[in-house]
């Protein structure tokens, strides 16, 4: 068995407001294998994009993680073996938290357009970040003087697909089309060879003609540099097409995780297989009443007790759903659920 | 040759002739106008009565300036947009001035992307489902409450949210709130654009399901402008398809979906991913970029693109025929090329 890359356990985030505290990650735990993609599925609010920004410290004031570790494979800094070390343990400013972000890890953010200065262009940005990272690409130390980091920000700019690089590496990022600006923060991301990339949504602004680009470019790359990738999206086609293994989020919490196949074909939660049933299809019967999912999604700070999916769930097991709260647990090859339907374990709470 | 349909016998209820929207680019100190944007380029199609028409196509293809000008929130640059009223008369929403639209404006709603730019925040949901209703002449205010309190449980939301203000509500109910609000004034034609494209999948079902139930129940008439395909399928009697400013194909849906006549509706179609990881991904088919509406290319505004070009394509542009009844398509090779679709 590989050992992860990336190893959350357990992580909670809360965020304290005015009006009460919010549980936005209450007890996550996945792992990302070397060289895998994982995808990361689950309603807006439940708290994909709190668990990506805690593993790169970047979680928003006035959030905190309160518990839980999350587990980082590294390199040694001379290149020669690797030590797990904790991120959560990190100072968020501090030296070794700045040399993980970009060069470990990279983020692609869902907001590309607050990811890059309006004030400089596109190419500054990026060679800046090289020029900060140049052991990423001279190993030795030797630094990178700024005509070479340029050359390389051209080259990159070539293989995510950006036409006349050359040119485009002086824009401003308002000058680029959404698609343009999506593929240059793509190119940021990979600017200093990260063994992880974490996309945030990278494809919902944009259209499909272009998403079937974008994608296939991340395929690619994840091919050639055996990268590994968390990609986080709403749409159930590109984690079909993209991941190994999906998570299914709901409410801060981890319904269900396995191998994709598993995920799509044997789905095992409740919300994972309502979720599949309310997609309309592009080969199903048309303008017929979709299967829903009953009731709305609770307010952050009206946390049901138990299973935090009950209110909702139409294939309750009975009142132990109400009453404690089901663990993640393993329950087939690969396969972990946190339903009562197939094991009785619970958290405390 | 126009988009009507020659094998329905329902009446088509608006009638797009020829419609173009350009808007000038303007530039220096005295605005000199130095080019156009041709946001919608000779577009032509017929929606019949009860029907839902899907309007698809990349962003910046024309989609929200076709919408607009059918509500006259920009005046279209020529052509003409009949519309049958309720009493059968028939009139050019084109030509109308702004006193002659608005006995009109009841007849025609619009739903938008985001309900929440199109409510008033300082508003309860009494004054914004109700507006319209007195825009339109319901000055009794009982009369008024009865009637939001009807539309509100019409679009499955309790009558006692009446006394709220939008803010208090989901993505999903914000929406309940607009069709509401559109659906006030019983129109009969009904311009969605991009209505479920903000919401969660579990809350689109939801919202879909909604919008199917409204138009049998009210027999609504609908113009769905979308570019989610699995979506424009599930809820379309027929889908229109457009690329940069101009109607390329038309046809009903289960034509359009399983034998496509142009490049670039089998193109598009190719680049949804399925939600099935056993259907291996497809190879990218359509690369480069959409061309500005500001300067389309030569001929066929498709050929830079389009893996079947010829010469005849960079310089002549073809007509919107009707190869076979009822599915119109404009391109030159639409009898002879092969583009059935895995679905
Ligand atoms: N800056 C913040 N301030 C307060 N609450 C926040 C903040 N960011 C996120 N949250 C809370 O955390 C929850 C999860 O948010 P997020 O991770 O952004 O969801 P997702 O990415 O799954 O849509 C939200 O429901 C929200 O209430
Ligand atoms: N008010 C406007 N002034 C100038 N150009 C516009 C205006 N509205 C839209 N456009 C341009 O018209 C084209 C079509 O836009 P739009 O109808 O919004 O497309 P879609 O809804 O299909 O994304 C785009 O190139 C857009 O930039
Ligand atoms: S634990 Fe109970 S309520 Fe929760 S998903 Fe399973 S059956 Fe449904
Ligand atoms: S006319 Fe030519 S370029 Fe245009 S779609 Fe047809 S084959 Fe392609
Ligand atoms: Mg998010
Ligand atoms: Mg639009």
């Amino acid at each position: 068995m590989t050992a992860p890359l990336l190893s959350v356990r357990d992580l909670h985030v809360t965020f304290g407001l005015d009006e009460g505290s919010v549980r936005a990650v209450d007890g996550v735990s996945f792992d990302v294998l070397p060289g895998q993609v994982v995808g990361i599925v689950g309603e807006s609010g439940c708290g994909k994009s709190v668990t990506m920004r805690s593993i790169l410290q970047l979680v928003d004031e006035p959030g905190q993680i309160k518990k839980g570790e999350i587990l980082y494979r590294m390199r040694a800094a001379n290149g020669q073996g690797e030590s797990v070390i904790d991120l959560t343990k990190l100072a968020k400013r501090g030296a070794q938290m700045r040399a993980i972000r970009g060069a470990e890890i990279a983020l692609i953010p869902q907001e590309p357009m607050a990811a890059f200065s309006p004030v400089h262009t596109v190419g500054d940005q990026i060679i800046e970040a090289i020029q900060l990272h140049h052991r990423q690409w001279r190993p030795d130390g030797s630094g990178l003087s700024r005509a070479e980091a340029r050359e390389i920000v051209v080259d990159l700019f070539r293989d995510v697909g950006i036409s006349m690089p050359e040119q485009r590496v002086d824009a401003y990022s308002w000058q680029l089309s959404g698609g343009l600006r999506q593929r240059a923060m793509i190119a940021m991301a990979l600017s200093c060879k990260p063994r992880l990339l974490i996309a945030d949504e990278p494809t919902t602004a944009i259209d499909v003609t272009t998403q079937a680009q974008v994608l296939a470019l991340l395929r690619e790359l994840q091919r050639k540099y055996g990268t590994a990738i968390i990609f986080i999206t709403h749409d159930l086609g590109v984690i079909a097409q993209m991941a190994n293994s999906v998570v299914v989020m709901y409410l801060g919490r981890v319904a269900e995780q396995g191998p994709v196949d598993a995920i799509f074909h044997a789905p095992k939660h409740p919300y994972t297989r309502a979720l599949l049933r309310s997609i309309p299809s592009i080969v199903g019967q048309t303008q017929v009443a979709l299967p829903t999912i009953a009731g709305t999604l609770p307010h952050p700070f009206n946390r049901p007790s138990g299973c935090p999916y009950h209110p909702r769930c139409d294939e309750r097991k009975g009142p132990e759903c109400a009453a404690r709260v089901p663990s993640l647990e393993p329950v087939d090859q690969g396969q972990s659920v946190s339903c009562f339907l197939h094991h009785d374990s619970s958290d405390t709470q | 040759m126009t988009a009507s349909h020659s094998v329905d016998s329902r009446q088509p209820l608006l009638q797009i002739r020829d419609l173009r929207k350009f808007f000038p680019i303007t530039a220096g100190v005295f605005n000199k106008t130095v080019g156009h944007v041709r946001a919608v380029d000779d577009v032509s199609f017929d929606v019949f009565e009860g029907e839902t028409l899907g309007l698809v196509g990349e962003s910046g293809c024309g989609k929200t300036t076709t919408s607009r000008c059918i509500l006259r929130a920009v005046d279209p640059t020529s052509g003409q947009i009949l519309f049958r009223r309720k009493n059968d008369e028939i009139v050019d929403l084109a030509k109308l001035t702004r006193d002659e639209l608005q006995p009109l404006r009841a007849e025609i709603q619009m739903i938008f992307q985001d309900p929440f730019g199109s409510l008033n925040p300082r508003m309860t949901l009494f004054d914004n489902v109700g507006e319209p209703l007195l825009v339109n002449g319901m000055t009794n205010r009982s009369e008024r409450t009865d009637r939001v309190a009807d539309l509100l449980k019409l679009v499955g939301l309790r009558p006692e949210f009446m006394h709220r203000f939008p803010h208090a509500f989901s993505g999903g109910q914000r929406q309940r709130i607009g069709i509401a609000r559109a659906l006030s004034t019983n129109p009969r034609l009904v311009v969605a654009d991009e209505p479920v494209s903000a919401l969660d999948v579990s809350v689109q079902a939801q919202v879909l399901n909604l919008l199917l139930e409204l138009q049998s129940r009210l027999g609504l008439t609908f113009l769905f402008v979308a570019h989610d395909l699995s979506v424009v399928r599930h809820i379309s009697d027929r889908v229109a398809v457009m690329y940069v400013g101009q109607l390329v194909e038309l046809a009903p849906t289960k034509t359009l979906f399983s034998r496509p006549r142009h490049p670039y509706t089998s193109a598009l179609m190719r680049a949804v991913p399925v939600p099935d990881p056993r259907i291996p991904v497809g190879e990218v088919t359509l690369k480069g970029e959409v061309p500005s509406p500001a300067n389309p290319p030569s001929g066929c505004y498709f050929h830079p693109r389009c893996r079947f070009a010829t010469d005849r394509c960079k310089v002549e542009t073809p007509a919107l025929r009707e190869p076979s009844p009822g599915h119109f398509v404009r391109c030159h090779f639409a009898d002879e090329l092969d583009l059935t679709t895995a679905f």
